[in-house]
């Protein structure tokens, strides 16, 4: 059966999907269900087994073991060239030897589709490339070529479009501007666009549902703002945006709270944004939550949480400033200060309260790593 | 005196030492050309050499002393016996051997290069012994094993000779090519539906052509130049070189200058060819 083209798509459905290289377990019992339409993300650092599980659902890496539904279609064992489902790859992958509109029409003409121009010509439309159809890959910048792997695998209408990293090889400018652009393209085609990265700036501007991966593992599943405000997991915690986390105990509730001790210290929290099942529990809070106060003002408000600290260093960054303060036993916290114009600047070695709304303190699972998932810049730059 | 000197003539006497080296810099700038062009003289002295004497009307039976300008080498190139049987004889050797050795070595390059199979770095290794092994060791191996299969020397065993030290070129030419060619691209098609056949037809084939090609040509210069295991395994076959072995022992017909000045800008030719074929397509 050959794929047909613009057939109305289901929904993509991974069902306990596992691959290993020898011993090393790339994906580890994945099930997932990306709704027809959406721009999925799946998210994490590199090895984690996102790239892997892309290539099972494209067919060009053959899962050890689980399924792997298209709607009501078992695909997991049709080849790559017979399934309704695109690849933009990472480098791209155009065919050096083909000028853009044979690149363009490569799919049309495997699949039998004679009159190919007009199809090809509205796709470099969509992409504004009109008139580079006699160019070849080599001639193109690394944007040019980024549209092109884009127009040549949209052209065929995938129930599916699989995205690699294809923003990775762009400079900052240019990968901001094809962000916006791949998601304009997505909400006018309305295909499913599932989307790797490993930047999860670049997850949370264009995807409605992320997936955060890591060990060939789901560790959380949720829209941005989801993931942002209610971290499940340390992992999560930690390589979604920058959280502060703090080891402490759950002594008692009072109402729809906990009290909780850290260090001597009492922190309270909404029982429902604890995750964890013991008492023992990492604390956590966004660094722009909290606000930084000069030592000696007041800061007994009702509902609010503080931490006494030392500012160590405070960098200028011109939105925001940063503040890193160290606080009794020794552990470095975060602060991100908005430059609105009338706020008191701290400087290194001045004593400060760090003072935030209980509502913001959320509550994890204490087992592992407490800087699980922060990314060191060997990660971050490959 | 020298703080006292005035701006211009500080100019002046830091302009002096500063033009010197700019005199010198001619040859300087030059080196590089100076000697390439000796390289090149050195290199293209001999082919000019016998281009010159393909126009010699000999007066000695070597064609080693000019004597006076003709065409006649040119227009009546398969004048002295043998010379034309044994260049015949060569082409057909030269291009059954091409046609064999680039066959069987692109499949090997391909299983090398794509497929994982037990003995593969055995394979890999003995592939590079048949260039490493001197030819006169060759060539008598070759003919102790047609002796004892009481193989009749001739014609088929050249060919079969030449197949066998020019597979191992091939593998090594195309593999390179190969190695070298990102197996994404074959990926991408599949994934834009081609199957198996169309993904080579369209995408491995031409990609890899200009090693295959380059394979060939060399194959056959390597085929048509034997001499030593030709000489070992041709019975009573003669070679266009073996031809021109034997006559140097008597006589050398100007006409073999004839032959291997064709012959030089033909490849000449191929080359150019191939080097605006190649800036064409990068344009």
């Amino acid at each position: 059966m050959t794929p047909t083209a613009g057939a109305p798509a289901g929904d993509l459905r991974l069902v306990e999907l596992t691959k290993d290289f020898g011993s090393a377990v790339a994906v580890d019992c994945l099930s997932l269900t990306i709704p027809a339409g959406s721009f999925f993300a799946l998210l994490g650092p590199s090895g984690c087994g996102k790239t892997t599980t892309l290539r099972m659902v494209a067919g060009l890496e053959e899962p050890t073991s689980g399924r792997i539904y298209l709607g009501d279609d078992d695909v997991t064992d049709r080849k790559a060239y017979k399934r309704p489902v695109n690849t933009v790859f990472q480098n791209y992958a155009l065919f050096p030897h083909l000028n853009v509109f044979d690149n363009i029409a490569f799919g049309l003409r495997r699949r039998g589709v004679k009159d190919v121009k007009a199809q090809v010509d509205r796709m470099l439309d969509v992409v504004e490339l009109q008139g580079f159809g006699v160019r070849r890959p080599s001639q193109l910048s690394g944007g040019q070529q980024q549209r092109i792997a884009l127009a040549r695998a949209l052209i065929n209408t995938p129930q599916v479009l699989l995205l690699d990293e294809p923003l990775g090889a762009l400079d900052l400018k240019l990968r901001r501007q094809m962000q916006l652009e791949l998601k304009r393209i997505q909400t006018d085609v309305g295909l499913t666009f599932v989307h790797v990265t490993h930047d999860q700036e670049e997850a949370m501007t264009m995807a409605d549902t992320i997936a955060v991966m890591n060990n060939g593992k789901i560790e959380q599943l949720g829209s941005p703002v989801d993931l942002y405000e209610n971290p499940s997991t340390v992992f999560v915690a930690n390589f979604l945006g920058q959280s502060n986390l703090v080891a402490a105990q759950i002594v008692g509730t009072q109402g729809a709270d906990l009290l909780l001790d850290v260090q001597g210290r009492k922190l309270t929290m909404p029982a429902a944004r604890n995750c964890a099942t013991g008492d023992s529990v990492y604390v956590g809070v966004r660094p722009e939550k909290v606000r930084l106060v000069p030592a000696g003002a007041s800061v007994d408000l009702p509902g609010h949480n503080v931490l006494d600290g030392v500012v160590i260093d405070a960098s200028y960054t011109g939105v925001t400033t940063q503040y890193v303060v160290r606080m009794a036993w020794g552990q470095d916290l975060m602060v991100i200060a908005a430059n609105v114009g009338n706020e008191v600047r701290l400087t290194a070695g001045a004593n400060a309260h760090l003072v935030w709304d209980a509502s913001d303190t959320f509550g994890l699972e204490a087992t592992g790593d407490i800087a699980e998932g922060i990314e060191t810049i060997d990660e971050a730059g490959s | 005196m020298a703080t006292t000197l005035s701006r211009p003539a500080a100019r002046a006497a830091s302009a002096a030492p500063a033009r010197r080296p700019r005199r010198q810099s001619w040859l300087r700038r030059h080196v590089v050309q100076i000697f390439a062009a000796v390289a090149l003289l050195y290199m293209f002295l001999p082919v000019a050499y016998v281009i010159a004497f393909s126009f010699n009307n000999p007066s000695d039976r070597y064609n080693s002393t000019w004597n006076s300008f003709t065409f006649s080498n040119w227009t009546d190139v398969c004048g002295p016996a043998g010379v034309c049987d044994s260049l015949k004889l060569s082409l057909e050797i030269g291009a059954l051997a091409t046609l064999g050795a680039t066959v069987l070595g692109t499949l090997i390059a391909f299983a090398l290069a794509r497929r994982r199979f037990g003995g593969r770095a055995t394979t890999n290794l003995l592939i590079f012994l048949p260039m490493a092994t001197p030819e006169v060791v060759m060539g008598s191996s070759l003919l102790t094993l047609f002796v004892n299969l009481q193989v009749p020397l001739g014609f088929w065993t050249i060919v079969i000779a030449h197949i066998t030290f020019d597979i191992s070129f091939v593998v090594v030419t195309v593999k390179a090519r190969l190695q070298g060619l990102d197996s994404r691209l074959e990926q991408a098609a599949m994934d834009l539906y081609a199957n198996e056949w169309q993904t080579f037809r369209r995408i491995t084939f031409p990609l890899v052509f200009p090693g295959i090609l380059g394979a060939a040509l060399l194959a056959f210069s390597l085929s048509f130049d034997d001499f030593i295991i030709t000489n070992f395994n041709s019975g009573q076959t003669v070679t266009f070189p073996m031809f021109v072995w034997g006559a140097s022992l008597r006589s050398i017909p100007p006409q073999v200058n004839v032959v291997g000045s064709i012959m030089f800008v033909a490849s000449l030719g191929l080359a150019l060819v191939g080097q605006v074929f190649y800036r064409r397509r990068r344009a």
